[in-house]
């Protein structure tokens, strides 16, 4: 089989079920393609020898009653990988090699999958374009100085290159989703306490989670399938009753309402996305669903609301980086010396832009202004939510305001770049569950996405209308391979 | 509201992070242009509306007091900046 890349890891895992392939072959070839890749700077840490190994030894001894037998897998560098250096993006991280593995990664390991290596993302999942990585921006295969979005910019590149089945990132704000919609891919965040926050670096405790990232949505439901557990080493995840998901997935969503939400209608949205927005509500109703208009009153505070809650929780979180136990250290005259060295060497524009904005809002006499406000404006954009699903089943939005953008053409505006998370903002302040499939180009040819966001647990749902639609939309991904010499 | 140079260095120094007067002008370009967008909430009345402070709606769980990691003290020193055999190695701080 030539083409081993070019299959999805639906495919992938039946043939290596039916013995069509093993996994070494598997592996060698996404090895050899993620080799011949290195332009995209998709990977901060290759670890090759080790997954080819892997692979040898599962042929050896293959146990094909797992869900992911012998599949090879790159992850976004801010899980820890026992044994395997994670960044996070960052230099403060640089030589840090964890000595535990993040539960959403054991539960892939779990299953038979092999890590193949750590993916670039936005220092510490900081950034919307994979520009604020210590390790160099990543390219998006859609066409050269493209970005492939953020903050899991070299997840979506390499799944939407082919350098890896799937992966999984995390998304605090938008960042499966938005680079999901960047690179022609599919991206779940999934409801907050469905996965596992172990052993992932911290950014933003009440906002992250992680989600997997595929090239269509039954790849997408089978790794949620295998990601989303109980964890009693997460005091924040929740018991309840995970569907299998992939074996659920139903394109049957005959009378399912889904709401459209007029205060998505942004000012200033450009036409290719009222126009893709449009077509999505065709498609919904050509499998069967009922569309409702429905109102979120609160949608234009999110991003400010985002950016006092966010920034908080990471100052808070980043606290820990002092140059004494681990990562990167600047000598210092004393020890407060060493300490404001180490974190302004070791940490990027974008990350201590951030930390200072939520010292600043935690700060004394300012807490109640920004802090508290914020999270009582959080509850606002919530009941909003909690008021819709009274009426709908699922809502269905744009994923971004625009399609990709060239590197560097909003590194200067922080603002302008933070306007990229504005239809996926709301769902995590909300905790709820959203997923972004591919559903269209723009004039110049760039992938666009579709989001649809479902109630609390309820990803079953979601991913069902997301199966129903991709077939109506009918996606072809268009990559030339133009990074390949 | 304008945040000035004063305020920069007041931050960083709580952030721990050194600032010169060149980054700190940058900062407050910065943060004034942010916070002109953060500024908005201002708008919304909330007076009467509960803080939520977690959307995860549980109980923290009680579990027994048991250690269930492996000795990794060599792993965990080995990532250390500067290490002296067990210890973690920082400037002298007690004259």
């Amino acid at each position: 089989m030539s083409d081993i890349t070019k299959q999805s890891l639906s495919e992938l895992v039946e043939n290596i079920k039916s013995k069509k392939l093993s996994s070494s072959e598997v592996t060698e070839a996404f090895v050899e393609r993620s080799d011949k890749s290195k332009e995209l700077n998709t990977y901060i840490t290759e670890d090759y020898a080790n997954a080819l190994n892997k692979a040898k030894r599962f042929d050896e001894k293959p146990n094909l009653d797992l869900k992911l037998p012998g599949i090879p897998i790159a992850v976004k560098d801010l899980f820890c990988t026992r044994d395997l250096r994670t960044t996070a993006g960052s230099k403060i991280l640089n030589n840090f090699v964890p000595t535990y593995e993040s539960t959403v990664t054991q539960n892939i390991w779990n299953e038979g999958a092999i890590l193949m290596g750590k993916l670039n993302c936005d220092e510490f999942a900081m950034g919307s374009s994979n520009e604020t990585s210590f390790f160099g921006n990543v390219q998006n295969p859609i066409d050269n100085n493209l970005v492939p979005g953020g903050s899991s910019g070299g997840s979506s590149s390499a799944v939407a290159a082919q350098l890896t089945p799937i992966t999984i990132g995390t998304d605090t704000g938008g960042s499966i989703r938005q680079p999901a919609s960047f690179t022609g891919t599919v991206g779940l965040k999934p409801t907050y306490g469905s996965c596992s926050r172990y052993g992932i670096v911290a950014f933003a405790s009440s906002l992250d989670q992680a989600g997997p990232m595929a090239q269509n949505v039954k790849d997408c439901a089978l790794l949620q399938e295998v990601i989303s557990t109980y964890d009693e080493k997460d005091s924040t995840s929740i018991d309840f009753k995970r569907n299998e998901y992939s074996k659920e997935l139903t394109k049957d969503i005959k009378g399912k309402k889904i709401g459209i939400p007029k205060e998505y209608r942004v000012d200033g949205m450009p036409k290719e996305i009222e126009d893709l927005w449009k077509k999505g509500i065709e498609y919904a109703k050509d499998c069967g669903a009922e569309i409702k208009d429905i109102s979120l009153p609160h949608t234009n505070y999110a991003l400010p609301t985002y950016y006092i809650v966010a920034p908080a929780e990471a100052s808070s979180n980043l606290a820990r980086y002092d140059g004494v136990k681990y990562g990167f250290r600047a000598d210092g005259e004393n020890l407060i010396d060493m300490y404001e060295k180490t974190r302004s060497e070791g940490f990027g524009a974008e990350v201590q832009r951030r930390i200072m904005i939520g010292t600043y809002v935690l700060s004394s006499g300012y807490y109640d202004a920004y802090y508290l406000k914020a999270q009582k404006v959080r509850k606002l954009i919530k009941n909003d939510f909690d008021e819709a699903y009274k009426k709908v089943d699922a809502i269905l939005t744009p994923s971004t305001p625009s399609s990709a953008f060239k590197i560097g053409e909003k590194t200067n505006d922080p603002v302008s770049m933070y306007l990229n998370d504005i239809f996926t903002v709301p769902v995590n302040l909300a905790g709820l569950p959203g997923i972004s499939i591919p559903a269209g180009h723009d004039a110049k040819g760039y992938p666009l996405g579709l989001q649809i966001i479902g109630k609390a647990f309820d990803e079953q749902n979601i991913l069902n209308i997301a199966y129903a639609m991709e077939e109506k939309i009918n996606f072809k991904n268009n990559i030339t391979d133009w990074w390949i010499k | 509201m304008t945040i000035d140079l004063k305020t920069i260095k007041h931050i960083s120094k709580l952030s721990r992070i050194s600032v010169d007067e060149k980054k700190a002008e940058k900062l407050a370009g910065d943060l004034n242009s942010i916070f002109d967008f953060i500024e908005k909430l201002n708008k919304l009345k909330t007076d009467n509306v509960e803080p939520l402070t977690s959307v995860a709606e549980t109980t923290l769980k009680l579990r027994s007091d048991e250690v269930k990691s492996k000795n990794l003290r060599d792993q965990v020193i080995k990532n250390s900046p500067k290490e002296n055999e067990d210890y973690f190695v920082v400037p002298k701080v007690i004259e």
